[in-house]
């Protein structure tokens, strides 16, 4: 069942240097009990995106709509937000000493939570849920811990205990912003784990934002990648990294280091992510594009499907069955760009591949080009 | 306070603990780090602070780091990997122990004695964003070692700069841009045009692309290859990112607390880790693709890094350790070679990792988690 779906959502900010693009017309759904994972570079509107759905970005222009359980997000009051936000839907942010007051004690934080949204509850229920909740996260010997303020927890108990709050009124839905980027390999696990686990046990639906590729192909069941505040690709999860169509997307992937390549050169994406206030024109990542053709100058691509599963979207002008890192879609892009590029194009083309060296880009030889 | 040797000593060098040294001639090894340990007083009180305690940060820790070659640095956070780096450029005195750079004893130099030193060792830090005046000129900023190291000046140093910035991908007409007019990954490159600008031996990178994107990480990693390539230069090379690491270096050293778990050649350390805390890390890494993700049996390890003002007692690491037994917290484990690995292959654990052990069904299964 779709418990969120998001339709054209549009977010700008009105500042001094002009008007940033946060998010373009983006659209997707969640369903219960699954993970969305959201991915893009910093400043590709992720966060944003979300915020807004939670009414947290305020002076910002919003457009759209996004329809949870029978209501619009986008136009509720903020009394009514107030209720959705924490009841409904829990947001878990990336440094938890920005949610987390310093100077109030993490169980008494908790079990205010609790009380806020519900007066029926006594303290005394309130402060048992706490220590349950913080010892269900994880965090050991919780009766004594409750009592600790929130410098005395470490980098991973903080998290642990933002995730309590989250849970503590158990939430439909929760968005997690980067939950684990600041937080060491062995600590992140625990953190996923512990995630993974209590959306088991729960049902509840979980968007996950991350700029790590490695966090989505852990738990997300459904990838949205972003690119300049838009949707490049929405698939499956296997299709986004087995038979990826977009090549920002695909670019992503082949720039990790992989285990199979140590000490080979590696493949980086040429240029660097656009103002959001001066945007490329057509498709905003043709600058950058190793497959740039003359439309992807002037016109913008709509998600729109590609592949053979009929969930795999994708918002580039090459053909949409060339999909994949196999050689045979390697050639259908091929074609396309030799038929579809023209001067235009080509000086555009030249431009990438001389960028940084290493660079894929079709048609041009040299140490850069493709093979 | 630091009980060290003294300045310059160019008597032969003594081989240190083991330092994974196999096969390579003493005048093939840059770096020489022997038993070095470094703590720091914590301090309590109001008006006479009195010392409390001391954060081990480096303990006893010996390696090796042949010419031309990468030795990556592994470790959760405040497991000392900056600490030993600062220590191995000379950027703070030692507590005890020695660094032998390039066949000389450097340890605890006078700031005089060190000059010629600081030439040959640079750093490139983490964060491209604090690490640069903001109000300074790029080629300015670039120029710094020639003008502290009073070496090309005027037009010649202009000249030298702008081949610095064309050698890593800027376009050397922005020599006058201010650090806030370039991307985070550009900002990274201006910080190792500075870091190369008077052809060092040795480059310190201090997590050098975890604040970037992995688009842009790729161009920086790359441009680092490039020049270890054609200068011959040596890297010690500090990343949490373990496929990172796996990707630039020749050999890895993890550490855990101020002391180092496990070193050896990338391949044996990546392909059969001993030292449980190393297993636990392998399998800990996102990796970017689902069915690896799917078929990986995480270990998940339970509590958090201890304090190192008060680290454990026996082995480090075994409060958390799946594999512990009473031993462990009773003998400290020495770095040595399990039987049948190459000798140049060492952890410090009792009890070190089988082929194929499955720790992770070994591993309290989240018990604390009712
Ligand atoms: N100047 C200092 N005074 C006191 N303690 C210090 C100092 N510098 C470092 N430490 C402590 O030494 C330990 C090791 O720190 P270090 O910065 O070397 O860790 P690291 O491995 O580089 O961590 P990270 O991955 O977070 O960069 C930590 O506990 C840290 O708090
Ligand atoms: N309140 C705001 N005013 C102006 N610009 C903003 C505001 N909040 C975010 N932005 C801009 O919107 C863009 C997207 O930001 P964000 O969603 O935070 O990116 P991400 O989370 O993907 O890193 C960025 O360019 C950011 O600077
Ligand atoms: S091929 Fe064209 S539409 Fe597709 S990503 Fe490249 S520039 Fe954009
Ligand atoms: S010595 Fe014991 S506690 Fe330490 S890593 Fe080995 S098995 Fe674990
Ligand atoms: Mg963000
Ligand atoms: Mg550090």
């Amino acid at each position: 069942m779709t418990l969120l779906e998001v339709r054209d959502l549009t977010v700008s900010f009105n500042t001094a240097d002009g008007v940033v693009q946060a998010v373009r017309g983006v659209s997707f759904g969640v369903d219960a009990g699954r993970t969305l994972g959201i991915v893009g570079e910093s400043g590709s509107g992720k966060t944003v995106l979300t915020q807004t759905l939670l009414g947290l970005t305020p002076g910002a222009d919003i457009s759209g709509s996004a329809r949870f359980d029978e209501r619009d997000l986008l136009q509720l009051t903020e009394e009514e937000m107030r209720h959705i936000r924490g009841e409904r839907i829990s947001v878990i942010f990336q440094d938890p000493l920005t949610s987390l007051h310093p100077l109030y004690k993490v169980g008494w934080q908790i079990s205010e939570l609790i009380r806020a949204h519900d007066k029926s509850v006594s303290k005394k229920d309130a402060a048992e849920r706490a220590v349950e909740l913080l010892s269900r996260v994880g965090i050991p010997r919780a009766e004594r811990r409750v009592n600790d303020y929130p410098h005395q927890f470490s980098g991973g108990m903080r998290q642990r205990a933002m995730i309590a709050m989250a849970l503590a009124l158990s939430p439909q839905m929760i968005i997690a912003d980067e939950p684990t980027t600041a937080l060491d390999a062995t600590v992140q696990a625990q953190i996923l784990d512990l995630l993974l686990r209590l959306q088991r046990e729960s049902g509840t639906a979980l968007i996950m934002i991350t700029h790590d590729l490695g966090v989505v192909a852990d738990i997300a069941d459904e990838v949205l990648v972003m690119y300049a505040g838009r949707a490049a690709e929405k698939a499956p999860k296997r299709e986004v990294f087995y038979t990826p169509h977009h090549p920002y997307t695909k670019g992503l992937l082949e720039s990790i280091p992989s285990s199979s390549a140590a000490g080979d050169r590696l493949r980086p994406i040429a240029g660097q992510p656009p103002s959001l206030i001066n945007l490329p024109s057509g498709c905003k990542f043709h600058p950058r594009c190793g497959y740039v053709m003359d439309r992807c100058l002037s016109e913008e691509p709509d998600l729109r499907q590609v592949g053979e599963s009929g969930f795999h979207n994708s918002a580039c002008w090459l053909p949409a069955g060339a999909a994949g890192l196999s050689e045979e879609a390697e050639e259908l892009r091929e074609e396309a760009v030799h038929e579809e590029r023209g001067e235009a194009a080509a000086e555009v083309a030249e431009a990438v591949a001389a960028d940084v060296p290493g660079v894929a880009v079709v048609g041009i030889e040299g140490e850069g080009a493709a093979e | 306070m630091p009980a060290s040797t003294g300045p310059a000593d160019t008597a032969p060098v003594s081989t240190g603990q083991p330092v994974a040294l196999e096969g390579i001639l003493e005048e093939d090894v840059l770096v020489r780090v022997e038993h070095v340990t470094k703590h720091f007083p914590v301090r309590a009180g109001g008006l006479i602070r009195r010392t409390v305690g001391q954060v081990q940060a480096v303990d006893d820790v010996s390696l090796v780091i042949p010419r031309g070659k990468t030795l990556g640095l592994v470790g959760e956070t405040g497991s000392g990997k900056s600490t030993l780096a600062r220590c191995v450029a000379g950027l703070v005195p030692v507590t005890s122990g020695r660094v032998i750079f390039d066949g000389r004893d450097v340890t605890n130099l006078s700031r005089r004695a060190m000059r010629p030193v600081r030439r040959d060792v640079q750093m490139i830090f983490q964060d491209p964003y604090s690490s640069l005046n903001p109000r300074r000129r790029v080629g300015a900023i670039i120029g710094d070692p020639f003008a502290i190291h009073r070496t090309a000046t005027g037009g010649e140093r202009k000249r030298r700069i702008q081949e610095l910035m064309e050698r890593v991908g800027l376009n050397p007409e922005h020599y006058n841009r201010f650090p806030a007019e370039f991307s985070g990954g550009q900002r990274q490159r201006i910080g190792v045009a500075r870091a190369l600008a008077l052809r060092p031996k040795l480059i310190i990178c201090d997590e050098p692309v975890s604040a970037l994107d992995v688009s842009i990480q790729a161009q920086v990693l790359n441009l680092l290859a490039d020049l270890q390539q054609d200068y011959g230069l040596t890297y010690l090379f500090i990343a949490h990112d373990l496929e990172v690491v796996r990707h630039v270096s020749d050999s890895v050293a993890v550490m855990y607390l101020g002391r180092i778990g496990e070193l050896g050649p990338r391949d044996d350390v990546y392909d059969t880790p001993r030292h449980p805390y190393t297993a636990a890390l392998l399998s800990a890494a996102p990796a970017a693709d689902p069915d690896t993700a799917a078929a990986r049996q995480r270990i998940i390890l339970t509590g958090d890094v201890p304090s190192p003002i008060d680290p454990p007692s026996g082995c480090r690491f075994h409060p958390r350790c799946p594999k512990a037994r009473p031993l462990c917290s009773e003998q400290e484990p020495q770095l040595e070679p399990r039987l049948g690995d190459a000798p140049t292959h060492v952890a410090a654990c009792h009890f070190p990792v089988e082929a194929g052990e499955d720790l992770a069904a070994a591993a309290p299964a989240r018990s604390e988690v009712s």
